[in-house]
């Protein structure tokens, strides 16, 4: 029976993605950028003395901005590591034999995805150490960290599942990567220049006095700020930030319940086209 | 064993398959030949469950490709025509993740990566990485592969191509090992006479249709026609025109003069031609020797697939 719980494709992946030079080299580089980034942050916040006091709100600062730098980080190596996960099988001509095997679609297309994500998180608790500089100095709620994480969590499965689909039906590598690249682009700058532009349009309305009732109601606004990870990350780090915008667009559900709607959704409907689709030679996806 | 019934797949508006029926029985090592694009691959990519035929549907043990893939694909091992290999992966790994694949435990698997590599000779390359090892070994070892659940089917697409001589003989001979262990394997090539050698039946298939089927000396004559025999006289070569002339076995006759040879188009039961023999050493036709040209596979070959040029 454990045979049905084990995962080939995804300890294969694991075994290879490992033993390559390329995601050591990865990593390096993830490290590298978070050292770099607190590095210069405390030399800023000391005055380059190494002698000044670091307060518990700089500290907090220091914490919303390597959250937000990591997320940056996350959402970027995501769609590289998975929108080539079916094509590049299928360019070296080695997808074939693995559906000819008795694995079923899900096993593979599930089996693809977790690979990746299980390096995502090695990713992200190989920064932690840095975290803990932030502890160190103060100021930071264990749950706030935690809540971070599983949004990073569910952000990164739900682009992953985005480059996995993009991979399953696109031929092409490269054009996966950009449609996966383009996807990311517009979750988390597309969705903000919109949200930009439906609140300005809100203000002009307000001072124009056109708008009949004077309680704003803008649920398209709410929506691009809701499934944006940005907008989701700062109200989690600054409480502050939501009431303002829920009162601002008139919607008093708090963002994060339509975030996690929204990108279940996208996961779901993302794993079940790429699910559908990689045996698409044939009628029945069995 | 595998049962195709009246498979045909269309391409947009190309026909590449069409109503090809075909049955081969357990324990049968059955050779597919066709001129490039005839269909052999396509075929057997539908048998490997990787292609939808239009319509039409195959049974491989009693189970349609169609309707049970997931059945089919257990008892089949596929070798298609262009493959590659992960990098990074050594050949028991390889052997592994496939054997994984098909669900066999890792106790199963330690026991037969071993053998199998045995098997196609590869056992000094256990431990090298499978992208470094040579198109022939690689080919080998995806054979290894596709044995690797204990198929009752071989599905084989041009398993020889791009091997040297010595590598073909060796395929040649793990293939006939194959067969004594009681596999049902179907092998394709463009190569008639690699195939007639190992083969217990031969299918021809032109513009996706199968054109000839059976065992290889019946393919060999019902593609060949008439035979063409060639008599050599000391002299009198005139005479002995004359006389063949009257068979009415006999057509087309040629005189080479410069070589005292008569050659003609036979068509006529062994018996005849034993009888047209006793008359002629009667007749004191001054027969030196007597050679039935024989048209070879290569011929053949070339003569069923011209009609795919023209069209
Ligand atoms: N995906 C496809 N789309 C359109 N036409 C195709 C496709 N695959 C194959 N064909 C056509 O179907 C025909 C049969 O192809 P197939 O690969 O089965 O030939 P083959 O007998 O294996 O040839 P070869 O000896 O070159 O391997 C060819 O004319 C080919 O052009
Ligand atoms: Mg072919």
């Amino acid at each position: 029976m454990m045979n049905h719980f084990s995962n080939p494709v995804l300890l294969k992946e694991l075994k290879l993605r490992f033993r390559a030079f390329k995601s050591f080299s990865g990593l390096m580089f993830y490290l590298v950028v978070l050292c770099i980034f607190v590095a210069g942050f405390l030399l800023v916040y000391t005055q380059f003395t190494g002698t000044g006091f670091f307060r518990p709100s700089e500290s907090f600062a220091m914490f919303a901005v390597l959250s937000m730098l990591q997320m940056g980080l996350v959402m970027f190596i995501t769609p590289g590591l998975t929108a080539g996960a079916i094509s590049t099988e299928r360019e070296k001509q080695t997808l074939n034999i693995l559906l000819t095997t008795t694995q079923s679609s899900s096993q593979i297309i599930i089996g693809k995805l977790l690979s990746s994500v299980a390096f995502l998180i090695l990713l992200l608790i190989a920064g932690l150490p840095l975290y803990s500089l932030v502890f160190l100095f103060g100021g930071v709620s264990p749950s706030q960290l935690i809540t971070i994480f599983l949004l990073y969590l569910l952000t990164l499965i739900a682009i992953g599942s985005i480059g996995i689909m993009f991979s399953t039906i696109t031929k092409k590598t490269i054009v996966s990567m950009i449609a996966t690249y383009g996807a990311m682009i517009f979750l988390a700058g597309i969705t903000a220049f919109f949200f930009f532009i439906g609140m300005s349009m809100e203000q002009m309305s307000m001072a124009q006095g056109t708008s009949t009732n004077q309680t704003p109601f803008s649920p398209i606004t709410y929506f691009w700020a809701s499934i944006n990870p940005g907008a989701l990350m700062l109200t989690i780090l600054y409480p502050d930030l939501a009431t303002s915008l829920e009162s601002l667009v008139g919607i008093s559900l708090p963002i994060w319940i339509v975030y996690i709607i929204f990108y279940c959704l996208i996961t779901i409907l993302c794993l079940t086209i790429a699910i559908r689709k990689l045996r698409a030679n044939m009628k029945t996806n069995r | 064993m595998i049962e195709i019934q009246g498979l045909t797949k269309k391409y947009g508006s190309f026909t590449a398959l069409d109503n090809l029926n075909l049955k081969v029985e357990e324990g049968v090592v059955f050779g597919f030949v066709g001129a490039n694009g005839a269909g052999k691959s396509t075929t057997f990519s539908i048998l490997a469950t990787l292609l939808s035929p239009t319509s039409g549907d195959a049974l491989i043990n009693g189970k349609s490709v169609v309707q049970e893939p997931r059945e089919v694909r257990k008892q089949i091992g596929y070798m298609p025509d262009f493959f590659g290999v992960y990098d990074q992966l050594k050949a028991d790994e390889y052997l592994d993740f496939y054997g994984a694949s098909y669900g066999l435990s890792s106790s199963e698997r330690e026991v037969l990566i071993p053998q199998l590599l045995e098997l196609v000779n590869l056992t000094g390359k256990r431990y090298e990485y499978v992208d470094l090892l040579s198109r022939g070994m690689k080919q080998r070892l995806c054979l290894a592969r596709s044995l690797i659940h204990d198929p009752k089917v071989l599905i084989l697409d041009e398993p020889a191509s791009g091997l040297d001589p010595r590598a073909r003989v060796e395929m040649r001979d793990i293939l006939k090992h194959l067969k004594s262990m009681g596999k049902t394997i179907l092998i394709s090539s463009h190569i008639l006479p690699e195939l007639a050698e190992m083969c217990d039946e031969i299918g021809v298939i032109d513009n996706g249709r199968l054109i000839a089927h059976g065992n290889v000396a019946t393919i060999q004559a019902q593609l060949q026609g008439d035979k063409r025999i060639i008599v050599k006289v000391i002299n009198q070569l005139e005479r002995a025109r004359a006389f063949f002339e009257e068979d009415p076995h006999i057509s087309s006759i040629e005189l080479i003069e410069e070589r005292n040879e008569i050659a003609f188009s036979y068509r006529g039961k062994p018996e005849d031609q034993v009888k047209l023999l006793q008359k002629a050493l009667l007749a004191e036709i001054p027969i030196y020797t007597l050679t039935e040209e024989e048209k070879d596979l290569e011929d053949v070959f070339m003569a069923i697939t011209k009609g795919a040029d023209t069209e």
